[in-house]
């Protein structure tokens, strides 16, 4: 008679570490973990040796004392003996106003030379094929110098402007292209509402956000209308009457009117400043980033299948409505995220910046602060803060956009 | 009646009518226009606003480039030659292509190159970059072309050691050593990784180290002086020589690292997966230019005290890292795509991971994902101009550094940034259409 048992429990031996799929993975994470602590140790510790060697410390107290030097492209008061904080600030807010008015155009660009590639049209879509191809190809520094090249080596001076017989001319009298930027006339209040110019755009913008919601309204009344009657309400004079009218009320009240750049001296006086560094990198990183905007473009619209747009023309749609009411906004799903990824690359590539003298987070914090106090880790790492935080948020941003435009699936 | 009717019948066709050409506008040139340039009014105008800028393109820059003068000493003497006619003065590149293609300060005629070659490849004395260019092209064929006998991929492996010494020059112990050891690596996983991969793999970084060690010991001190070839600094290295360098090993060292990350994102191991995911979304959030500026004034600090690490080696390094993020993420949305049943076939065949990775996941992965690694490839290239910004001469920083800066050539900036816009859209789009070849060729589904 035998009876039968169980086999002998084996009990832990070494191999099984690495052999037993229950305790290999904690094996090689306790190894991944070793190694890591291992490795900052490493780090960490030549860093405090090396530091040591040369007399420094990590302090961010630098960022408080005078800058000490002028940055010409700025959005908020600033002059030399500003801290390096301030300056950083100025930078922050340049990196963003070029970034934002690069995703803007490169947004126009892309649609355009992407719609067009689609054209029946030979000849404009192996056009907008050329400008896809020449633009993606070429490093975006090499077009940033370009544009600033030609913004500082064959705009024409201010002298040119001046005599009796000047070689160049204002653009209708109103703007003025130079080789020290480009002048263009600024709007402002006479008898404004507030005295701060900042306060009366607040209440321009006001406005129109308020015009934005009603005329949202005026679409659902529609909406509704429709699927009451079946007749839609022709609200077109109504929406233009919604936006133009409190405007163009408020612009009387306030007494809009325009001061016009002139030649005073030996430069331009009044009106707003666009400096070239700032027009190179903004169109230079349009253009770019516009040919390939223009690829997602494309292919969003490439990927919605011919049967819905034959299907939209079976039920009588117009050619421009069948584009507007099926095509783009099944095509947008494609195209978004996609265009999310060139935005945050408008944004970093921004930082190239420092190639033409433009004054943003890299060229101040950077460049010359960085420079002048010579604290790299902590400019270094301040910016890789910057350019993180950005980052995340535009991508949290427009992800929130993505999932409101995606298809609701149940 | 029926007289009546045949009678009425004034005509009857008795055989065919001749077949007649198509009327003029349905066929040949006139109907390709009207299809394709003038179908409405819309179109029509498109064509000749079109048509307009094509002109205005051409009119101003054609009898600029026609007028072109290839042979003068300085920008002064172009004019002189030109005398007031529109036209470019390509003589900068005739007189400083050495500059733009190798940087200023590489070595030019050596003696040791008129003793080896005589001069063989170029008179220049640039024959070592030029003869590594050319061996480039040989170790990268069987790699981009699967049809080639596999035999040569042998070339391809030594090739880097080759280069690096061609090009660095100084004694051919160091690459020799590394070579040895790398070779000593794959010798011991040959052996002993059948068992278990990570015998193999810890045994095979174990022996490579254990020859370096050795092998840099037994280099003696000063070896580099007496050299055959002159041992040339990489501060020496510039111009588009130093853009091909970065793109080539970058790009060749980032894409094992990009597929471990993408591996190392999806395991199922929490620490590792962090460590991954906070490296890829960390180097993706911020520009290049930041992690140039930590390679120029920041890593420095991270070596230990006595050593010095050139600048070359550190922006590889940061350059690495920063397109391996990227390719962790192309590879990880060609993993993502791989339906499921792949990873539960490979399992329910009894592989291990490192074999299933290798045999049944990453081939099908990659092929999903060569579109986007060669799109990071060729950003990646395009990119490398960034290091004019810290100061190294490349290709851009030679144009605007020490050529437009110097009294000749002041002032030439179409005719040298039109050339470095040229040779960057030659390779770039070269790649790309390699590419689309590439996914023809690899495509196995039924279309």
């Amino acid at each position: 008679m035998s009876t039968l048992t169980d086999p002998p429990n084996a009990g832990f031996r070494l191999s099984m570490l690495f052999n037993d799929t229950r305790y290999r993975s904690l094996t090689f994470q306790v190894i991944a973990a070793i190694v890591l602590a291992l490795c900052i140790w490493y780090l960490g510790n030549n860093l405090i040796q090396n530091l040591r060697a040369a007399g420094l410390n990590i302090s961010y107290s630098f960022l408080g004392d005078p800058a000490g030097y002028d940055i010409n492209q700025r959005l908020v008061e600033y002059d030399s003996q500003s801290s390096h904080a301030r300056a950083a600030l100025v930078g922050v807010l340049n990196t963003l106003l070029v970034a934002f008015l690069a995703c803007v155009t490169a947004t126009v660009f892309g649609v355009i030379a992407g719609v067009l590639r689609l054209s029946n049209n030979w000849l404009v879509s192996k056009l907008m094929a050329i400008y896809v191809e020449i633009f993606r190809n070429i490093p975006v520094l090499i077009w940033i110098i370009i544009i600033f090249t030609i913004m500082t080596a064959v705009m024409p001076g201010p002298r040119a402007f001046r005599g009796d017989n000047a070689t160049s001319s204002m653009v209708l009298d109103l703007f003025a292209f130079t080789n020290r930027g480009v002048y263009i006339p600024m709007p402002w209040f006479e008898s404004g509402l507030f005295a701060s110019a900042f306060m009366n755009w607040m209440v321009v913008l006001a406005g129109l956000v308020a015009s934005w919601f009603v005329t949202g309204r005026v679409t659902t009344w529609a909406n509704h209308k429709q699927e009451e009657t079946g007749e839609r309400p022709k609200t077109f004079l109504i929406k233009l009457a919604i936006w133009f009218v409190p405007f163009a009320l408020l612009m009387l009240i306030m007494g809009l009117s325009w001061e016009v750049p002139e030649l005073k001296g030996f430069n331009f006086k009044g009106g707003i400043k666009v400096g070239g560094p700032l027009i190179a990198l903004w169109f230079a990183l349009s253009i770019y980033t516009g040919a390939f905007i223009a690829e997602n473009v494309r292919a969003g619209i490439q990927a919605i299948s011919k049967g819905q747009t034959e299907a939209a023309a079976a039920l009588g749609l117009r050619q421009g409505r069948i584009m507007n009411l099926v095509v783009l906004p099944q095509a947008l799903r494609v195209i978004i995220p996609p265009l999310i990824s060139q935005y945050l690359n408008i944004t970093k590539n921004s930082s190239l910046a420092i190639a033409v003298g433009y004054a943003d987070i890299t060229a101040t914090l950077g460049g010359i602060t960085l420079n002048q106090t010579g604290r790299a880790i902590e400019c270094v790492l301040l910016l890789m803060l910057f350019y993180l935080t950005a980052s995340l948020t535009i991508s949290m941003v427009m992800n929130v956009y993505n999932s409101s435009v995606k298809l609701k699936e149940r | 009646m029926a007289d009546q009717t045949t009678n009425s019948i004034a005509f009857v066709a008795d055989g065919n009518i001749p077949e007649s050409p198509p009327p003029a506008t349905e066929t040949g040139v006139v109907k390709w226009l009207r299809d394709n340039l003038f179908s409405n009014v819309t179109n029509s105008v498109l064509t000749i606003v079109s048509l307009y800028v094509i002109y205005l393109l051409l009119a101003s820059t054609m009898p600029w480039m026609l007028n072109g003068v290839w042979n003068a000493s300085s920008l002064a003497e172009c004019r002189e030659i030109l005398a007031g006619k529109s036209g470019a003065c390509f003589a900068v590149l005739t007189e400083r292509w050495h500059q733009l293609l190798y940087g200023f300060k590489y070595p030019q005629a050596t003696e040791e190159s008129a003793r080896i070659l005589g001069g063989l490849l170029t008179a220049e004395g640039y024959w070592r970059p030029n003869l590594a260019f050319l061996l480039l092209i040989v170790a990268i064929a069987p790699v981009l072309f699967f049809d080639l006998p596999r035999k040569l991929l042998l070339f391809t492996a030594v090739y880097p050691f080759l280069a690096f010494w061609l090009i660095w020059g100084g004694t051919i112990l160091a690459p020799l050593v590394a070579l040895i050891g790398f070779v000593a690596a794959a010798y011991v996983f040959q052996t002993f990784g059948r068992g278990s991969f990570a015998v193999g793999f810890f045994g095979a970084v174990a022996a490579a180290f254990a020859v370096w060690i050795i092998g840099g010991a037994l280099i003696p001190e000063g070896a580099s002086e007496n050299a055959m070839l002159t041992a040339v600094p990489s501060r020496d290295l510039g111009g588009y020589m130093l853009n091909m360098m970065l793109g080539v090993t970058c790009v060749s060292l980032s894409l094992p690292l990009g597929i471990v990350l993408a591996l190392g994102r999806q395991s199922s191991m929490p620490l590792i997966k962090w460590i991954c995911v906070i490296f890829i979304e960390f180097v993706r959030g911020v520009p290049l230019i930041t992690l140039l500026f930590v390679a120029s004034v920041m890593l420095a600090y991270f070596f230990p005290p006595e050593s010095t690490v050139d600048l070359f080696l550190r922006v590889v390094i940061m350059i690495t890292m920063f397109s391996a993020a990227y390719i962790a993420e192309v590879i990880r949305g060609g993993l993502a795509a791989l339906p499921r049943g792949q990873y539960e076939a490979a399992d329910s065949l009894g592989l291990d991971y490192p074999q299933a990775m290798r045999l049944i996941i990453l081939p099908q992965a990659m092929k999903i994902s060569i579109p986007g690694i060669v799109n990071v490839a060729v950003g990646l290239f395009k990119d490398t101009t960034l290091v004019s910004v810290i100061s190294m001469f490349d290709l851009v920083g030679m144009i605007r550094g020490p050529i437009l800066a110097s009294t000749e050539w002041n002032g030439v900036y179409w005719e040298l940034l039109g050339f470095a816009a040229l040779v960057f859209f030659v390779v770039c789009y070269g790649i790309s259409q390699y590419s689309q070849w590439l996914e023809r060729r690899l495509a196995t589904d039924h279309r």
